[in-house]
């Protein structure tokens, strides 16, 4: 029996007055990788940042790593969860090392400065996503791509035992988007790290997510083993158009009509 | 890679920097004293007697003068670091939310009814207050407070304050009107005391400099910030109320100096890079050292006649600005 890195119960969502998301009932083992699929406006980052701790629930409670989130502290829940945001701000010059460092900050003491130890850890997370060779550049300077596989580094520098990414794959090349779902992967499979991940890819997500939650945007919601729940007629259902299912020399592939 | 070692050797430089400043405003003046005698004097061993000329200068007007400078100058150069990180906008200075609008309205009103200088300095903390509160309760409205609600109140409270200053200036006697254009540019010579400001600019950076590391996450976005476990929401409030605080008891002491709180953030980020922890204190040594030398030549240029010490530093200010502004990268992405 694996660890529950997650457990939401009768969780509510609502943005601008909209509930999203309605008695959902939600967990997540170490090691298990869970994608959201839905339209857009759906709900999917709202419960992304909700399940974060980044808003507070309209209703309902979460528990991270066995503890009810409300009550640890900020500091404590970030050395447990981490999570890679849909934009990134880059207001003031800064390095691509300094960025992926930040990543330190929830498990450094307050005087502390980055150690050996911590540049190290930096430094691994960008070669993980093959930007060893920019450490020194600004972020200015960089594409929306690496900008993107910036901020994996960083999360992977935080270390937490759970991610929770919203659109992982932006502004992603092919290749580039196949070699951070297979570095995620192996993380899950390594080091058991838990992912939640807000996706825009049908057979991606089929491949590489264990579970799918889909919202529909209304309240309701499914969520199941991928080869369960992705099927022609509920995903036309969630996107509003219609879907149909090749078969591929053994695997499956979903298309739009 | 940010190192302490790296950070320790920066404020010593600036340190150096704070001492040759002070050391010049001591020395230079209209009534030319040498060295020796000025070391002397603030040795308190000197031959001419507690009551002569040359110990009234340095103690009595060139040291606290500068001293007040240093201070105000620090204030204001670490206030605008702050708003710069709170606003996550380079071209955010310390008077961008209204506090030196507020200030102005205040002083310039009891300036207009011709109260001493110990009433104007208090209308113009008054007024600093009332700005910095009519700003922080606006903006926040539905609790949300985002930055460019913050901005947008800042500005609409700022120009609100600009026609209180063009009325009064409007109706003031013309006797009354050279001080008030002093008031307005920045002034050292009714500086008064520098302890107060002194004090304010050391519990500030104490304060500030134990939160430059979530400053630094503050500067890449609440939500960054917030993931990576600052308490965004109290940071901001305390960082904006420190911020106005810090503009207030400069701009009380020295009317609204320009420009320092704006250039000198930017003249540190770009030598040192944007690290809150060696910012923050190198800021406010670099900017105290900064007005030490704007106010000496203030006085000196054109001797005995003063000029305000703000246009001074927008004269040095306007240009770099400039220069800064040419730089910022093109298209790039928010």
């Amino acid at each position: 029996m694996s660890e529950v890195l997650l457990e939401a119960r009768d969780l509510a969502a609502a943005i601008g007055g909209r509930t999203l998301v309605s008695c959902l009932d939600l967990h997540l083992n170490a090691g298990e990788r869970l994608a959201i699929l839905g339209r857009n406006g759906a709900g999917k980052t709202t419960l992304l940042h909700t399940l974060a701790g980044l808003r507070a629930p309209l209703a309902g409670d979460i528990r991270l790593c066995g503890e009810a989130m409300s009550a640890l502290a900020p500091r404590r829940v970030a050395q447990l969860r981490g999570v890679l945001l849909q934009q990134q701000i880059d207001a003031f010059p800064a390095s691509v090392l300094e960025t992926a460092l930040i990543g330190r900050h929830p498990w450094m003491e307050r005087w502390a400065w980055e150690s050996a130890a911590d540049a190290r850890a930096a430094r691994q997370a960008l070669a993980a996503v093959g930007l060893a060779e920019l450490e020194q550049r600004d972020v200015h300077t960089l594409s929306g791509g690496e900008r993107q596989r910036l901020a994996l580094a960083t999360l992977l520098t935080q270390a937490p035992r759970l991610a929770l990414l919203d659109e992982p794959l932006s502004h992603l090349d092919l290749n580039h988007q196949i070699a951070v779902l297979k570095l995620l992967a192996g993380r899950a499979r390594e080091s058991g790290m838990g992912m939640i991940m807000v996706m825009h890819d049908v057979n991606l997500a089929r491949r590489y997510a264990d579970r799918a939650l889909l919202l529909f945007g209304d309240g309701s919601a499914l969520c199941g083993p991928v080869a369960e729940v992705l099927d022609a007629p509920t995903l036309s259902r969630l996107y509003g158009h219609p879907l149909r299912r090749i078969d591929a020399g053994g695997s499956d592939y979903f298309i739009p009509e | 890679m940010p190192t302490r070692r790296r950070a320790l050797l920066v404020i010593a430089v600036l340190l150096v920097a704070v001492v040759l400043s002070l050391a010049g405003a001591l020395l230079v003046g209209s009534y030319s004293i040498s060295p020796g005698e000025v070391w002397a004097r603030i040795l308190g061993n000197s031959t001419g007697g507690e009551g002569s000329a040359g110990s009234d200068i340095v103690l009595g007007l060139r040291l606290p003068r500068a001293l007040a400078a240093f201070a105000c100058g620090g204030l204001l150069a670490l206030a605008g670091a702050l708003m710069q990180v709170l606003l996550r906008n380079p071209l955010a200075d310390p008077y961008v939310l209204g506090v030196s609008g507020g200030a102005a309205v205040g002083a310039l009103s009891a300036m207009l009814f011709g109260l001493p200088l110990i009433v104007i300095h208090g209308g113009s903390f008054v007024g600093a207050l009332a700005a910095m509160l009519t700003v922080f309760g606006l903006a926040r409205g539905d609790g949300s407070w985002t930055q460019s609600r913050l901005l947008l109140t800042g500005v609409i409270v700022a120009a609100g304050c600009g026609a209180g200053v063009a009325l009064i200036l409007s109706v003031a006697p013309e006797q009354k009107l050279h001080s008030m254009l002093f008031w307005l540019m920045g002034d050292l010579s009714h500086a008064g005391s520098p302890w107060p400001a002194l004090a304010v600019l050391a519990i500030g950076l104490a304060l500030v400099v134990p939160l430059a590391r979530d400053l630094n996450l503050l500067s890449r976005g609440d939500l960054v910030a917030h993931t990576l476990g600052v308490k965004v929401r109290s940071l901001r409030a305390a960082v904006y109320a420190l911020g106005s605080l810090l503009t207030a008891v400069a701009v009380t002491t020295t009317g609204s100096v320009g420009f320092i709180g704006l250039v000198v953030p930017h003249l540190v980020r770009l030598t040192i890079g944007n690290d809150q922890r060696v910012l923050l204190p190198a800021t406010a040594l670099a900017g105290g050292a900064l007005l030490v030398v704007a106010d000496t030549l203030a006085r000196t240029v054109i001797a005995p006649q003063q000029l305000p010490v703000g246009v001074l530093t927008a004269l040095l200010g306007v240009p770099v600005f400039l220069y800064l502004l040419s730089r910022q990268p093109k298209g790039g992405r928010e």
